[in-house]
């Protein structure tokens, strides 16, 4: 038991502490500055009322949810399930080029990667570019499709967590049961989904818990590329929480955003693991 | 063998826990009484504080054996620059002895306990005399207290590019007596001079900051006879006519293709990319910005524009309708506060005279082309012959106005941005734009604390 109290203490003063500090703090009005810096009062649940009356707030939150589905649960589980199937049996070199490339975009730093797609994407970006050469018309694309230009880079950013995690749990498949199934006459379709993806199912409730959480958070990418705008077109919670507490100084209520966001993440997590939860071995 | 490792986890937990009261006194690196630290911002093309603060440093450590001076530059836009330093302010190890700071946030930053007044300093210093008086208000708070230092002042006009209008066979020099002048002028430079050239760039929509909010909107809502705050009633204004015409104009502009795409204004680097290149390059007529856009083309900038005396001409914005004073502007202007956390506000202090001193006063005027507050430096042939507008640019003293500089006053300024943004993007017509705005600032200072205006 005593050596986990050290353990235990950081885990309270790194983890709990801060949660702590925002439920505490979204229940008051502390702000950057003005008197309320000086003197910061418990204002009970006045952030939490004005959360909910506050249409910045809604489409926020619907950014947000469109922003994981696109970019997290569709683009990046679904191309990273392709990649690992598509990769398996493949020799060394497919391999390690494939890898190499999807894994080198991950390690790239976030604001590294935002850069490299605005320079993609901007007016007078390759994208428009290669388009020009094919005479077709060219645009802004951070100015006239925010959000799906974020999205694309998110998922290339991405893919290649879920493409590793899928590729481990590919390798734990019994070969002989796959074999069975072609046996039976299946064809690699089917037996890919009445074989593969049933006992993948413990994998992908992971990967998605893991890829939902990333992508609800992602900040630096997005700022980097849009900050949020034009407008509001691509203002996702972390951006409205900086908005808020940073910009407006107000640090009562972004750390009320912030709550938002955790409660968000936390039941679409809840929802994954219900629904793939893996059936009981008999 | 594990137990050492465990036993320094623990004390790092548990002084993680404990916080700032366990590492206390001891260790505050900010907090020597030899050191005076001193934060400022050195973003885009504004060099001049950061050239000010390395002499300074140099000289008065030379001067004062023992004495460090910490520079503290910070590469960020304006309203980061804002967020850092303030929280700064809310550690107490971090808190900085000196701050460069833009006077209007000096009231909320007087609010939230983070400057010193520093009126006994003031009045036993012989050079105090040499200020102008009308600087004060932007320095003293509501409180009646002297909160800091104007290093300089600026106003706000329209420069304009001598050389096009002339392509355009526009009658020099350009003098507009009203909005529809300024219009009239930017519909014929689209119509002579065709597409390769902006005809008027006014800064609008949150990207650019407080920028857009006063070089662009306030400088035409300051020429309607509204404005934000009314002084009479200590109330915000909300509903007044002069708000909604000030956002029809900026529709006008954007919508007619007068101004840049909306695309290019709203880059947060937009101010850079014009002053350093668009203009220099003829390829903006009409720009509505601030006396110190010269300080983008002097010799000691990062793209020097040795030409622009001759090209560039400065017209006065005009009011609305042309009515009296005929001519309007807004200023602000930065100033040295003193933090209130500072151990030795006398050594801080000294080191704010010396960075006040004539000498560097007037270097700063020229490298930051700000019209200077001390008047011995203003009347200076060493100043004057440097900035050919320089006495164009402070006659606007005059007309000008200042911002209501209340604690509230940045968050209403972020409405007003937001407002211009959602009518150049066409997400808002100016009336819709206006109500917004109306809603937006009755839930920040209450419904107590608004006034409709005319």
């Amino acid at each position: 038991m005593l050596p986990l109290v050290p353990a235990l203490l950081l885990l309270l003063s790194f983890f709990a502490g801060p949660i702590l500090w925002t439920v505490w703090a979204s229940l008051t009005n502390a702000a950057l500055t003005g008197s309320a810096a000086a003197h910061t009062e418990f204002v009970g649940t006045a952030n939490f009322q004005r959360l909910l009356a506050d249409p910045a707030f809604f489409n926020s939150a619907l950014l947000t949810v469109v922003f994981l589905v696109a970019s997290g649960v569709v683009g990046q589980t679904v191309l990273g399930l392709v990649l690992a199937l598509l990769m398996q049996n493949r020799g060394a070199a497919v391999r390690m080029a494939v890898g190499g490339v999807v894994v080198g975009a991950w390690v790239v730093p976030e604001v590294v990667a935002g850069f490299v797609w605005v320079a993609f994407l901007e007016r007078e970006g390759t994208l428009n570019g290669l388009l020009e050469a094919v005479g077709a018309p060219t645009q802004n694309w951070l100015y006239t499709a925010p959000l799906l230009a974020v999205v694309l880079a998110n998922v290339w950013k991405g893919t290649a967590f879920s493409m590793m995690s899928y590729s481990a749990g590919l390798a734990e498949i019994p070969t002989d049961l796959k074999e069975a199934a072609r046996a039976d006459g299946a064809g690699p379709v089917q037996v890919v989904w009445h074989v593969v993806l049933p006992l993948l199912r413990r994998t992908v409730a992971t990967t998605l818990l893991l890829v939902t959480l990333q992508t609800v958070q992602v900040f630096t990418l997005i700022y980097v590329m849009t900050a949020g705008g034009p407008g509001d077109r691509s203002m996702t919670l972390p951006l409205l929480m900086y908005r808020e507490a940073l910009r407006f100084g107000e640090l009562g209520y972004g750390t009320t955003v912030a709550l938002a966001l955790l409660v968000i993440a936390g039941s679409l997590s809840a929802l994954y693991v219900r629904a793939l939860r893996p059936e009981e071995v008999r | 063998m594990t137990r050492a490792p465990l036993r320094v986890a623990a004390v790092a937990a548990a002084a993680a826990l404990l916080g700032p009261t366990a590492t206390g006194c001891s260790l505050r690196p900010g907090h020597d009484p030899d050191t005076v630290t001193v934060v400022y911002s050195h973003y885009g093309t504004f060099r001049a504080a950061d050239t000010l603060m390395r002499k300074v440093k140099e000289e008065f450590e030379a001067e004062n054996r023992g004495v460090t001076v910490e520079l503290r530059p910070i590469e960020a836009p304006p309203e980061d620059y804002q967020a850092q330093v303030n929280l700064m302010n809310q550690s107490d190890d971090e808190a900085p002895d000196i701050i460069y700071e833009d006077s209007f946030t000096i009231n909320q930053n007087v609010d939230a306990g983070y400057l010193a007044p520093i009126d006994h300093y003031w009045e036993e210093w012989d050079e105090a005399k040499y200020y102008q008086e009308q600087a004060d208000a932007a320095v003293i708070a509501l409180d009646g207290k002297r909160y800091g230092v104007m290093v300089g002042t600026d106003t706000r006009g329209l420069w304009y590019n001598t050389r096009l209008f002339e392509q355009a066979g526009i009658e020099l020099p350009w003098e507009p007596e009203s909005w529809d002048e300024v219009l009239g002028t930017a519909r014929e430079l689209k119509r002579e001079i065709g597409d390769d050239v902006t005809p008027l760039n006014v800064y609008s929509g949150t990207p650019m900051g407080e920028a857009a909010s006063m070089q662009g909107f306030q400088m035409l809502l300051s020429g309607t006879g509204d404005g934000l705050f009314d002084e009479e009633s200590r109330r915000w204004v909300v509903g007044s006519a002069g708000f909604a015409d000030s956002l029809r104009f900026i529709d006008t502009i954007y919508s007619e293709g007068l101004a840049l795409d909306p695309q290019d204004a709203l880059n947060a680097n937009v101010g850079t990319i014009n002053n350093e290149e668009r203009i220099p390059a003829g390829e903006i007529a009409i720009s509505l910005d601030g006396s110190w856009i010269t300080q983008s083309w002097i010799a000691t900038a990062g793209k020097p524009w040795p030409e622009w005396p001759r090209t560039m001409g400065f017209a006065p914005m005009p009011t609305q309708h042309g009515q009296a004073p005929g001519t309007t502007s807004m200023s602000g202007g930065w100033t040295l506060a003193l933090g209130s956390k500072s151990v030795n506000p006398d050594l801080a202090w000294e080191v704010m005279k010396h960075t006040l001193s004539k000498e560097n006063a007037t270097q700063f005027a020229i490298e930051g082309a700000q019209i200077p507050v001390r008047v011995d430096v203003a009347e200076s042939a060493e100043y004057l012959q440097v900035n050919p507008i320089a006495e164009e640019a402070a006659a606007l003293v005059e007309v000008t106005h200042f911002r209501p500089a209340y604690s509230e006053y940045p968050r209403i300024s972020l409405a007003i941005q937001e407002a211009m943004e959602a009518v150049m993007l066409g997400d808002a017509t100016p009336g819709q734009a206006a109500r917004a705005y109306d809603d937006r600032v009755e839930h920040l200072v209450g419904s107590d604390n608004i006034t409709s205006g005319g």
